[in-house]
């Protein structure tokens, strides 16, 4: 049975790819990804905060209270160099490819054009396979419109895709006015795969404390049907691979997102709720279900129900909106 | 090899040479001595080797007593060894001095000469404690100059090696220690030439090994002592001709000829000044400047001191001397004259004597001068001479002071001048956190290695930690620079912060055409206006051309917040044109990268935009024809102050300290307290301001305030009698100090640093706008003049009776009057909040020994006392001894007052029939357990002396001496309160074997370590109190080995009251520990967490840190109280509940741990890890120890 599939130009063994998150920190986790099954690995976010924040706080902690008192003109150890900003992720790529054979993808994650997206072509230094672009720009800005939101998400595609010359692709968020458009564009700018869709952690408000709180929480099986939707309607219209993620938990939420027409699904929930050894269950169910149905290979299934193909496309569209609010009984 | 120019200072010139021709370095931090050990420990972390291609070894020990053990025993193991130290560390080092003089052992000692601590402390220059080890044996070789220091630590290792007279090399700390110099570079094949390896083999070869076995430190008798003492003359009478012969091979070497004494001037020379350290150098200079003018003068500097080489002293005098003064940099109180003087006066009259001397028998006076760094300049330099010209010239005269008790000083005019016109002079003002003397540094370094000029950096700071100014002196110059002096007279003087105009007449400094540069907000349209009457002035007067930026905007474009060094230094730059506008430029960047590449490309970027952004925002101003300014520099004090405080405290806030005659210092060293109130520093760009509709009257705010700038009363409405209309109050929610009670909460915002500690422990939350709380920050130029009058109004408001308020809450406590305030602490001091707590508790009865160090210096570093009295006059008598002896001297305060108190009651029962059996009895059974008993016993001892006084009077023989005895102690039998404070430098370290002592002895003292796990003071070095995997000096790659557990060892002697505490985590535990320990009638120990800006934290949330710090585990909460186990409970409480977070999570929080991920991430990686395990191991220690027998455990509750 094929399961082998092709993602970013990347041969992959199969269509399940760890997410980008705090699993990947550990050299041991990718290892068992491997061991487990998976096919590539999406490394933990290189954040553009984290490598400019880092380094203003050392700047800062190590500088402000020097050369003010005559005894104690500074409190910390000249040291010659520090290992700022991506130095510890790109030792973090190079260990992982000496320690797996799979593909491994780099992931930078940040909001707009600037010095960060140099690191991009330091991770293909350091060897990465391919890179996920993960652009999270919340437009808090009264002033700035869709289109200059959409303008930066384009130029940043563009500066990456043009300073690297291994594949990039961009993961988004769902809240574009024309996800398909914004999609084409990104395709164009160059992105060789759109991941769909990003998570955005929302905040909650601490009502004892009067605080505004991080509420990190897992996605639910539920999530997987935006981008199951998206990538439905964007298959085979657009240059890019599509990648699905949020919410892909078993072996039919996989199968479910090649058909729509994802080249890769990629899990992080699942694992951290289950544990890594899961892939290995969802290959092995999913292998057995391909071989009921006798489905010869994954190609043979992509994209089977997507809007183009699909036989009630239909389903994806505004029309099946209003079906099922009139099919909700109460 | 080529030698590179460098410009560096002298501590790094001194390491450089001495780490690279020892093998082990053995260290304890002292200032101004502490860069070298630390350049050393920095090389040797790098893995950098020396000229042997290996990686000394460098170890800090505990002490310098320490140091200098170590250094004794790996040179008697046969390492080439060597240490860095000064003042009270030389002292300590001296009995290992003796011995390894004594056992003919090679080493150089390299000392930047510090004073030493007699009727105060003094960290500046002078040759107090080199003068000291005249007697140890080793000899005494004095360099000048930053580039002396190199060539002088080379040219010691040489002689040393040969002579096998053991060496101490010395140069005056800060002027030369500190002093940033263009030099040349020593390289390493001129080590390699200067170091015998044969001499080194031969030194090994006296090694102690078991493989040829001998022994030394034998214990001598009457009979063979004093010749064994005598064997070693040989070796000393050599020894100068051993030192010239290398000073010969160097000047082959380099092309710098020295000499055992130098002389300079003319070679018909009658007046000579002998002289040596950098003092030398301004006397040199002068000599120059008055030989131009047919001035038959000149100087001997003194190189090597000992052993004094008296053929070579009095040969290299001029045939032609007729008179010479001796200058000493030191002072020996009852000698018949300084230490150099008497060896010139011996050195003449032996030579006299042997019938060779070969001038007439001079005239010979002698002097000091320059003592903590005073100012020695050509003026004074001019009045020496000019004094050897009167035919009654002062002998034992003072020169640079105004003594106006025993008139030994001499007149100078300042106004005298030797510069050369064309040397670059420059001045810059600025604050200790905006980075001006960082851009200074890098300045210098930049003029001094792109032009062929000489150049020269020396920077003043004042003495507070907090909000303090830095004076930088810039000089440069086609002419070499012996100018040993601060700048008198600049023709650029740069004001980097504007409100220091309000403050200081920087501009009666400047020379007429020169530059004037301001950092202001203003526009160059606007900025004459907001000049005071004098600057303008001068301006017009001196034809200054005036430039203006706004710097804080151009850093604030770029994101460098208050860093505004980078733009300033383009300021100059473009100014100044040295170079090009493109070669400055590039130079900047250059080194700027250099400076921050090493922290990230980010921060590089952001320190080039800005210098990029700088040209277009400065502004030549047009300086109008007239003054328009009315405005005046504002008073040091206000009018109201003391005497003392107007005539000599106001003089030294003014910068006009120099200027104080002998006749207005104490005589002992003996100062009042409570005069920082006077010294309104105004530094806070915001302060907190209260919101009374929020407030929950918790009073968090006024206990964590760590400069009791932020007070709460609560009165009565009828003493609102003239309350300002801003005055702000309400209605006080509690009942028990009456019914209808006001509660005022107050900030002195004059006084206040604006730290916003406050802020972010208020648990108050405006309902409305949770971003505001009960207490916030706002800017303070507009809240200053109402809020002066509100302070003044809420201090008048009486302060609740004492013996009322419930001190056991937090809240209550914090009615009681802080005698702690204002103090020189950094912004957001993790230690003050403990400190003004024991103030307000016990204030009134306390006497304080503190240990040198952070709590010393804001404690007791003039100009003013942060240590206050209360209404009553009454207050904490506080004195600092010595870093190594506190807990010692704190026990002799102990001593004195029991036996005073005895003494007391002996004679009160003597005289019990005179003065009534029911008052003595009452006196000698008062219970004084709590305030009330306290203020009881108060009255009795008052109705006591009225007694005592009747009975003097009325003349009764029998009775009078012992009335009068009686007296003079009565105040002892009330009860007094000792406490020992200093940080963890001490407790764990240098001061740890007497704090032992002091907890084994019993006694009823009560020790407040101020933890803050490093050595604060002298600039972050590693402790025994450094937790595993935290980065500190000495400890770069991380500290290896887990805190030392401090507490855990006071509880092994199983009656000394133990706790451990931070305000942060539970302020109750806090409260109740200090209260305990100090009811408790034995020895008592605190350690109490105090976050520092050592740990390169967000010092506005110290607090946090605290909590997180006691939450992963790090620092249990507990209370060791020995009643219990006398009561047959157990005496150990634990106080904080199981880690709920990891060490990782609350480390990580601080950049002392967070840097270590990013030098030496797997370091880290397993360090962490380690200290993990520490945590979890003594938790479980801990947990098992308090439950056992125990018999239920009580939480205190947050």
């Amino acid at each position: 049975m094929d399961l082998t599939t092709n993602y970013l130009g990347l041969e992959l063994k199969n269509p399940i790819v760890p997410s980008a998150g705090p699993l990947s920190r550990e050299l041991d986790n990718i290892k068992l990804m491997e061991e487990s099954g998976a096919a590539a690995v999406v490394l933990y976010s290189l954040f553009e905060e984290q490598i400019e924040h880092e380094s203003l706080e050392l700047y800062h902690h190590t500088s402000y209270h020097s050369e003010s008192y005559a005894e104690s003109l500074s409190y910390f150890p000249e040291i010659v160099e520090f290992k700022v900003g991506p130095e510890e992720y790109l030792e973090q790529i190079r260990k992982a490819k000496q320690a797996v054979s799979i593909p491994i993808i780099a992931s930078l994650n940040g909001k707009s054009s600037g010095g960060w997206i140099s690191y991009a072509k330091k991770m293909q230094e350091a060897g990465a396979d391919a890179l996920e672009l993960n652009i999270y720009n919340l437009a808090t800005d009264l002033k700035s419109n869709g289109a200059d939101v959409e303008k930066s998400y384009v130029e940043v595609v563009k500066e990456v895709t043009s300073s690297v010359t291994i594949p990039v692709a961009v993961k988004i968020g769902p809240f574009f006015s024309s996800i398909a458009n914004m999609a084409g564009q990104l395709s164009d700018a160059g992105a060789k795969g759109i991941v769909m869709f990003n998570r955005f952690y929302q905040p909650d408000i601490d009502l004892e404390n009067l605080e505004v709180v991080p509420n990190v929480m897992l996605s639910t099986p539920m999530a997987m049907r935006l981008p199951l939707r998206w990538i439905a309607i964007l298959y085979g219209r657009i240059g890019a691979d599509l990648a699905a993620t949020s919410g892909i938990y078993n072996e039919k939420d996989v199968l479910k997102m090649v058909m729509a027409g994802a080249k890769t699904t990629q899990m992080l929930s699942c694992l951290l709720k289950f544990g890594i050894r899961h892939i290995t269950d969802v290959l092995t169910r999913m292998k057995y279900w391909m071989e009921v149905n006798e489905y010869e290979s994954l190609e043979q299934m992509r994209g089977s129900m997507s809007y183009i193909n699909a036989p009630n496309p239909s389903q994806f569209e505004r029309a099946n909106y209003m079906k099922v609010l009139q099919s909700y009984k109460l | 090899m080529e030698r590179k120019k460098v410009t560096i200072d002298g501590n790094e010139a001194a390491a450089y040479v001495a780490y690279n021709t020892n093998e082990v370095i053995a260290i304890y931090p002292i200032t101004p001595s502490s860069n070298m050990g630390e350049w050393c420990d920095a090389w040797s972390a790098e893995g950098k080797k020396n000229i042997w291609n290996i990686i000394p070894s460098v170890s800090e020990l505990q002490s310098e007593g320490g140091a200098s053990g170590a250094v004794h025993g790996a040179l008697q193991s046969g390492a080439l060894t060597t240490t860095f130290t000064a003042s009270q560390g030389l002292l300590l080092m001296i009995p290992n001095m003796f011995k390894i003089a004594g056992e003919l052992t090679p080493t150089v000692f390299h000392v930047s000469a510090r004073s030493i601590a007699a009727q105060a402390l003094s960290i500046f220059g002078d040759h107090s404690d080199v003068m000291a080890t005249r007697s140890t044996g080793f000899a005494l070789l004095a360099s000048n100059s930053v580039q002396e220091v190199m060539d002088f630590a080379l040219i010691a290792q040489a002689a040393t090696l040969e002579a096998r007279i053991p060496f101490i090399h010395f140069f005056d700390g800060f002027r030369t220690s500190h002093e940033v110099m263009k030099i040349e570079q020593l390289n390493a094949d001129d080590m390699r030439h200067m170091v015998d390896d044969d001499l080194v083999i031969a030194h090994r070869k006296r090694a102690l090994t078991p493989d040829n076995p001998v022994m030394r430190g034998t214990a001598q008798n009457p009979d063979v002592y004093f010749q064994g003492r005598e064997t070693v003359n040989k070796f000393y009478s050599v020894c100068p001709a051993i030192v010239q012969k290398h000073m010969d091979r160097f000047a082959k070497l380099t092309g710098r000829q020295y000499r055992l004494f130098d002389y300079y001037g003319a070679p018909d020379a009658e007046k000579i000044i002998v002289i040596m350290g950098s003092g030398a150098e301004a006397v040199e200079e002068t000599v120059e400047y008055l030989t131009a003018r047919e001035e038959k003068v000149g100087v001997l500097k003194v190189r090597l001191y000992r052993p004094f080489s008296i053929d070579s002293f009095i040969d290299t005098l001029p045939k032609t001397t007729k008179i010479i003064t001796v200058l000493d940099r030191t002072k020996e109180p009852g000698s018949a004259g300084e230490p150099l003087y008497l060896d010139v006066v011996n050195a003449v009259s032996e030579r006299f004597n042997s019938g060779t001397l070969p001038f007439a028998y001079p005239k010979i006076f002698g002097g000091r001068y320059g003592l903590s760094s005073k100012e020695f300049t050509p003026a004074m330099v001019k009045a020496v001479f000019d004094e050897m010209k009167k035919e009654k010239p002062k002998n034992h005269f003072t020169v640079g002071i105004v003594d106006d008790v025993m008139f030994t000083s001499l007149d100078y005019d300042p106004e005298f001048s030797v510069e050369a016109p064309e040397t670059f002079r420059g001045k810059f003002y600025g604050l200790g956190a905006d980075g001006t003397v960082g851009a200074n540094k890098n300045s210098i370094k930049i003029i001094g290695e792109g032009t062929d000029y000489f150049a020269q950096g020396y920077f003043v700071y004042d003495s507070k930690k907090s909000g303090s100014t830095t004076t930088s002196h810039l000089r440069f110059g086609p002419k070499a620079l012996k100018s040993s002096y601060l700048i008198a007279r600049a023709n650029f003087i740069a004001c980097h912060q504007q409100v220091f105009l309000e403050k200081m007449d920087m501009l009666g400094d400047a020379m007429e055409g020169g530059t004037f540069l301001l950092n202001t907000k203003i526009t160059k349209e606007e900025v004459w206006h907001s000049l005071p009457e004098k600057a303008q002035k001068d301006i017009i007067e001196k034809k200054l051309k005036f430039y203006i930026i706004d710097a804080y905007k151009v850093a604030d474009q770029v994101g460098l917040g208050g860093r505004i060094n980078s733009i300033m230094q383009t300021c100059f730059f473009a100014i100044s044109k040295i170079f090009s506008r493109e070669d400055s430029i590039a130079m900047i960047k250059d080194a700027i990268k250099k400076t921050y590449g090493a922290k990230g490309d980010k921060i590089v970027q952001m320190n080039w935009d800005a210098v990029d952004k700088t040209i277009e925002n400065l502004f030549e101003v047009e300086v109008p024809a007239a003054v328009t300014s009315d405005m005046q520099l504002l008073p040091p004090v206000s009018g109201n102050a003391p005497d003392f405080v107007r005539k000599v405290t106001a003089k030294i806030i003014e910068g006009k300290g120099d200027h104080i005659p002998v006749s207005l210092m104490p005589v002992d060293g003996t100062y009042p307290l409570a005069t920082s109130q006077w010294e309104k520093r105004n530094i806070a760009l915001e302060v907190p301001v209260w919101d009374a509709d929020v407030c929950i009257q918790c009073n968090k705010c006024v206990i964590v305030c760590p400069h009791a700038t932020i007070r709460s009363k609560v009165f009565e409405e009828k003493d609102l009698v003239g309350n300002p209309e801003t005055f702000k109050y309400i209605k006080f929610k509690s009942k028990e100090y009456g019914e209808n009670m006001l509660y005022s909460l107050q900030v002195a915002v004059e006084d206040c640093t604006g730290c916003a500690l406050c802020v972010d422990v208020c648990p108050a939350k405006n309902k409305r706008e949770p971003k505001y709380k009960a207490i916030n920050m706002a800017y303070q130029v507009p809240l200053r003049e109402t809020e002066r009058a509100n302070w003044d109004f809420f201090l008048n408001l009486p302060d609740l009776d004492r013996t009322k308020v419930n001190i056991s809450q937090v809240k209550d406590s914090q009615f009681l009057r802080p005698l702690f305030e204002f103090s020189g602490a950094c912004s957001g001091c993790g230690e003050t909040p403990y400190v003004k707590l024991v103030s307000q508790l016990f204030g009134d009865r306390a006497l304080v020994a503190n240990a040198t160090g952070c709590s010393s210096i804001y404690g007791g570093n003039l100009p003013t006392t942060p240590w206050a009295v209360d209404h009553n006059g009454r207050g904490t008598a506080w004195s600092n001894s010595l870093f190594e002896d506190n807990a010692e001297f704190g026990l002799g305060f102990r001593l004195a007052i029991d036996k005073h108190n005895l003494q007391a009651i002996e004679l009160l029962t003597k005289l019990a029939g005179e003065i009534g059996q029911e008052l003595a009895d009452g006196l000698v059974n008062a219970d004084q357990k709590d305030e009330a008993g306290i203020y009881e016993q108060r009255e009795r001892v008052d109705a006591l002396k009225k007694k005592l006084e009747a009975l003097i009077a009325g003349g009764k023989k029998e009775v009078i001496a012992d009335a009068k005895n009686l007296l003079s102690i009565a105040d002892y039998l009330v009860k007094k309160s000792v406490w020992i404070m200093g940080g963890d430098g001490w407790a764990y370290d240098i001061g740890y074997g007497g704090l032992d002592h002091v907890l084994a002895s019993g006694k009823n003292v009560n020790i407040l370590v101020l933890d803050t796990e490093v050595y604060s003071n002298t600039g972050g070095q590693c402790s025994k109190s450094t937790p595993r995997a935290a980065v500190a000096k000495f400890a770069a790659g991380g500290k290896p080995q887990a805190k030392k557990d401090l507490g855990l060892m006071a509880m092994t002697y199983g009656n000394v009251y133990v706790a451990k505490i931070a305000m942060g985590a539970n302020d109750v535990q806090t409260l109740r520990a200090i209260i305990e320990a100090e009811a408790y009638d034995g020895p008592s120990l605190i350690i109490a967490y105090s976050h520092c800006i050592a740990h390169g934290i967000d010092m506005a949330k110290g607090m946090k840190n605290q909590k997180a710090a006691v939450e992963s585990g790090h620092w249990p909460l507990f209370r060791y109280h020995p009643d219990l186990a006398a009561e047959g409970k157990n005496p150990l409480k634990l106080d904080s509940k199981a880690p709920k977070i990891t060490f990782k999570d609350y480390a990580y929080m601080e950049t002392r741990y967070k840097m270590l991920t990013k030098s030496h991430p797997q370091m880290a990686e397993k360090l962490i890890k380690e200290a993990q395990e520490d945590v979890n191991k003594r938790w479980k220690q801990y947990e098992e120890l308090a439950s056992t027998n125990t018999q239920t455990q009580e939480q205190t509750k947050e």
